[in-house]
């Protein structure tokens, strides 16, 4: 297979995929979690906390943060918005559509002609049915002069929609980052 | 469930979304920045942490630069869709699967340590699956904060 999957990967020393492994499902709830980390690294609590901001400067750690759970916290319905938007247009659009409140990931993808048309994926969740309905026609507002309407390809029996919303009917896994050694 | 989270732990879920002190006493820190004590902070974490309600805390790290990734996509019948979920979830490189009303109705996230070994994944799961994986890796993210803010106050974990 071809190397589709464009990457810009950092080298992670030894060490650092070592601090991965032992952090990617959280820290250790303790008083001085560095400290606990140092310990199984056999490294000083310094030279973990340079690490972490080393990472995060490098941009590997997006943050250090508490990470809620949606789902459990009441936001039981999300929505993955699709839109099919002109390729001139999906740049200025996405950064757009990215700023709306209520969504939480908004990225361009690619199509796979004729089985996926669409380019921009963006996230909304809601505690109700109803209210993630309201927020996918706001996005289609803001989008609307910016579709790409296709015509049917009959060849393919696809009928190429402007967007479309695929609501989750059931949550089958969901872990944190995990790096195999 | 009708959990009532108190103030310290509504705040915590709120204000430290998008990070906290990186420094040899986080909770310390936090509990300064709260008026609170370190043990009481402690003790609100491990509480929102065995009820489900904290995912982790810890680093968020950009799957991107920490190896590589990508969303998949499958299309399979819809007596199918458990029998093929539990294949797909065995690899220790799917780290979200959802099921979701269309016909590609199987959603999942791949995460492998660099390209090769994630279409080595890829390539195993078609494989083992019969069935062609749609795959969509990210190209550009319109979308810099992660975080949003939770409305406790119309929350399911609330009293209305």
């Amino acid at each position: 297979m071809s190397n589709y999957i464009s990457q810009h990967n950092e080298q992670l020393s030894d060490l650092e995929r070592q601090f991965v492994l032992l952090t990617q499902s959280g820290l250790p709830i303790v008083a001085k979690p560095y400290q606990q980390i140092a310990a199984q690294l056999s490294i000083t609590e310094t030279e973990v906390l340079a690490m972490a901001a080393d990472l995060k400067e490098r941009g590997i750690i997006r943050r250090i943060a508490a990470v809620p759970n949606h789902y459990k916290l009441g936001y039981r319905f999300n929505g993955m918005t699709v839109w099919d938007v002109k390729d001139e247009d999906v740049s200025e659009f996405g950064q757009a559509v990215g700023r709306l409140p209520f969504v939480s990931h908004c990225y361009l993808r690619p199509r796979h002609l004729p089985k996926w048309n669409y380019n921009l994926f963006a996230m909304v969740h809601g505690k109700t049915e109803a209210e993630v309905q309201q927020y996918r026609t706001q996005i289609k507002d803001l989008l609307i002069n910016v579709l790409q309407v296709r015509n049917d390809d009959s060849d393919h029996g696809v009928k190429f929609k402007t967007n479309d919303m695929l609501t989750s009917t059931e949550i089958l896994k969901k872990t944190g980052l995990r790096l195999k050694r | 469930m009708a959990m009532q989270l108190s103030q310290l732990e509504q705040n915590i879920i709120n204000l430290y979304q998008k990070g906290f002190p990186l420094c040899s006493h986080p909770y310390r820190a936090i509990a300064d920045e709260l008026n609170s004590s370190e043990d009481d902070v402690i003790s609100a974490i491990l509480t929102l942490d065995k009820a489900g309600m904290l995912s982790r805390i810890g680093a968020v790290f950009n799957h991107k630069k920490a190896g590589s990734s990508t969303l998949a996509a499958l299309a399979v019948p819809e007596h199918e869709l458990d029998d093929i979920a539990e294949i797909v979830n065995q690899f220790e490189q799917v780290n979200h699967n959802y099921g979701r009303e269309h016909y590609y109705n199987l959603w999942f996230v791949v995460t492998a340590h660099d390209d090769k070994a994630l279409i080595d994944v890829i390539n195993s799961i078609e494989s083992l699956t019969g069935y062609q994986v749609l795959v969509l890796p990210m190209e550009a993210s319109y979308h810099i904060d992660l975080a949003f803010k939770i409305n406790f106050a119309e929350s399911a974990t609330g009293k209305h």
